[in-house]
């Protein structure tokens, strides 16, 4: 279902794209989507929260869906974009479900800033470690100047970039070797709203100088220690089914991580996208740990 | 100019002169020299200058977003238009120059790490950091650059490896020069590697031009 209201607002010099469910008197609540997605995945998922009573309010990341595309990207300019949209909603505490990136990035804003949150919902974001095999140095080495040098030939060319063109069919395609769990009646209604239709074809809008992989110091464990000290009441939610795009997390390597009251749970045969594969389950779910409607 | 992405960025001649250039990368907040240093003075080949991104006569990025490794990609577009090259950095440029020596091992015949302003970076383990949100200034460098490349993550587990890298890649018996006197946790960790020299930037400059 399309959003209520659709409109953008200037985090900085950043146009970031909102998208909003349900009525606008409603609490609000955020919902922060993953890497390489945008606000409408969450589509048909929204509308389900929204209809419980919640005014639902997610934006396309900077270079992803409608919002600017920037010179630079990083961790901290997506931080402060999200502050600027739930600045721009309340300065209250909202509850926030952040999915896959969406989720670690919410992890680290409720460390830092605890008081936006009265609740915090992760789906299937919580990096736990990086899934290579034990390696020694020499091989590290080897693989990690791999790593790099294909990263910056990718960026020698990036001025040049442009996304491939192609028919409906064709995008929902490629999108479907990503999420190859998704149907292909879903991917094509992403390719609608995430695409734009230019006279040689579609073309996803995210940025063309957007790009899987990269290296740098961050290391994913270190999202999780964040963890223990979260104040607010946290739920995790889980697929069982590992994906390429998913952290391999399980339950076990978070449950000593957990706050205190959080809890955190496992979907049986659902991938990395659970919000997704199974809406009403997870809203449901969600909205049971909310307390019902707002 | 040159063009990483949709930055603009200024690469300077200080001085021409005969074979392999010289590529200068400055600290953090600063840009670019307006003239050569007094100790690069006997480097036979031209000396060049890279204003990096946010900073001097290139783009000020809206809404910041910087990284080293992105700055590395500055002075890898460098690389590209100037061929093999020697590099001297200070301060934030020396973090740079390290990343670049481990990276692009065939091409960069020597880096020398100086002190300057931006050298010790931010934390070597995640930190309670918070975030803010900047105005911007009117004329670089962009506040953003300031704030974020201040207190970016060095771990020196993470620098050592680019030592290595620049180890097995180059072929040179010390590939790296520390020349500066001051050794946050990153550099200290570095100048412990195998192949790194310690030495002035002069004499470490005497070296490299003879390679």
């Amino acid at each position: 279902m399309a959003p209520d209201r659709d409109y953008s607002i200037a985090a900085g010099q950043v146009n970031i794209a909102v998208h909003e469910w349900g009525a606008e008197t409603a609490d609000p609540m955020f919902l922060v989507h993953g890497g390489f997605d945008f606000a409408r995945t969450y589509d048909v998922f929204a509308p389900l929260l929204a209809r419980a009573g919640w005014r639902v309010v997610s934006w396309d990341q900077r270079g992803h869906g409608d919002s600017d595309h920037t010179e630079l990207y990083s961790w901290d300019g997506d931080m402060r974009d999200a502050m600027a949209v739930m600045d721009s909603v309340t300065s209250r505490p909202a509850p926030v479900i952040g999915h896959s990136k969406g989720g670690a990035l919410m992890i680290q804003l409720a460390d830092a800033q605890p008081y936006r949150f009265s609740h915090l919902i992760n789906m299937d974001g919580i990096p736990y470690r990086r899934r290579i095999p034990d390696v020694s140095d020499h091989e590290r080495t080897r693989m990690m100047a791999g790593d790099v040098q294909r990263w910056l030939d990718d960026r020698r060319k990036v001025s040049q970039a442009s996304r491939k063109p192609g028919t409906l069919d064709d995008l929902a395609r490629r999108r479907g070797r990503m999420n190859p769990r998704l149907s292909h009646e879903w991917l094509c209604h992403l390719v609608t709203v995430g695409a734009r239709h230019d006279a040689d074809g579609w073309r996803w809008k995210i940025d063309p100088a957007m790009r899987f992989g990269g290296f740098g110091p961050w290391r994913p464990e270190w999202t999780i220690t964040r963890l223990p000290g979260l104040p607010m009441p946290f739920f995790g939610i889980l697929g069982s089914e590992l994906e390429e795009m998913g952290w391999g997390t399980l339950p076990r390597h978070v449950a000593k991580y957990l706050p205190d009251g959080g809890r955190c749970e496992v979907l049986d045969n659902v991938g990395h996208f659970v919000h997704i594969e199974q809406p009403h389950l997870v809203s449901s779910m969600i909205l049971d740990f909310l307390g019902g409607a707002s | 100019m040159l063009l990483h992405g949709k930055v603009s960025l200024a690469l300077h001649y200080l001085r021409e002169g005969e074979g392999r250039p010289l590529l200068l990368l400055h600290g953090l907040g600063e840009h670019a020299p307006a003239t050569e240093p007094a100790w690069c003075n006997e480097w036979p080949g031209p000396v060049t200058a890279l204003d990096f991104t946010g900073h001097g006569h290139s783009t000020v990025p809206r809404g910041g977003g910087y990284s080293a490794e992105m700055l590395l990609a500055d002075a890898d577009t460098a690389l590209a238009a100037l061929g093999e090259v020697t590099v001297v950095g200070r301060g934030l440029g020396a973090y740079i120059a390290l990343q670049l020596a481990g990276a692009r091992a065939g091409s960069v015949r020597g880096a020398v790490l100086a002190d300057g302003p931006g050298l010790a970076g931010g934390a070597v383990t995640p930190t309670s950091s918070s975030f803010l949100s900047l105005e911007p200034r009117s004329t670089p460098p962009d506040p953003y650059a300031l704030f974020e490349l201040s207190r970016d993550l060095r771990p020196p587990d993470y620098a050592t490896l680019f030592v290595r890298m620049a180890m097995e890649h180059s072929g040179l018996d010390e590939p790296i020069t520390v020349a500066a006197i001051v050794r946050p946790q990153w550099l200290a960790a570095v100048a412990d590697e195998v192949g790194v020299a310690q030495a002035s930037v002069r004499e470490a400059l005497a070296t490299y031009q003879s390679l």
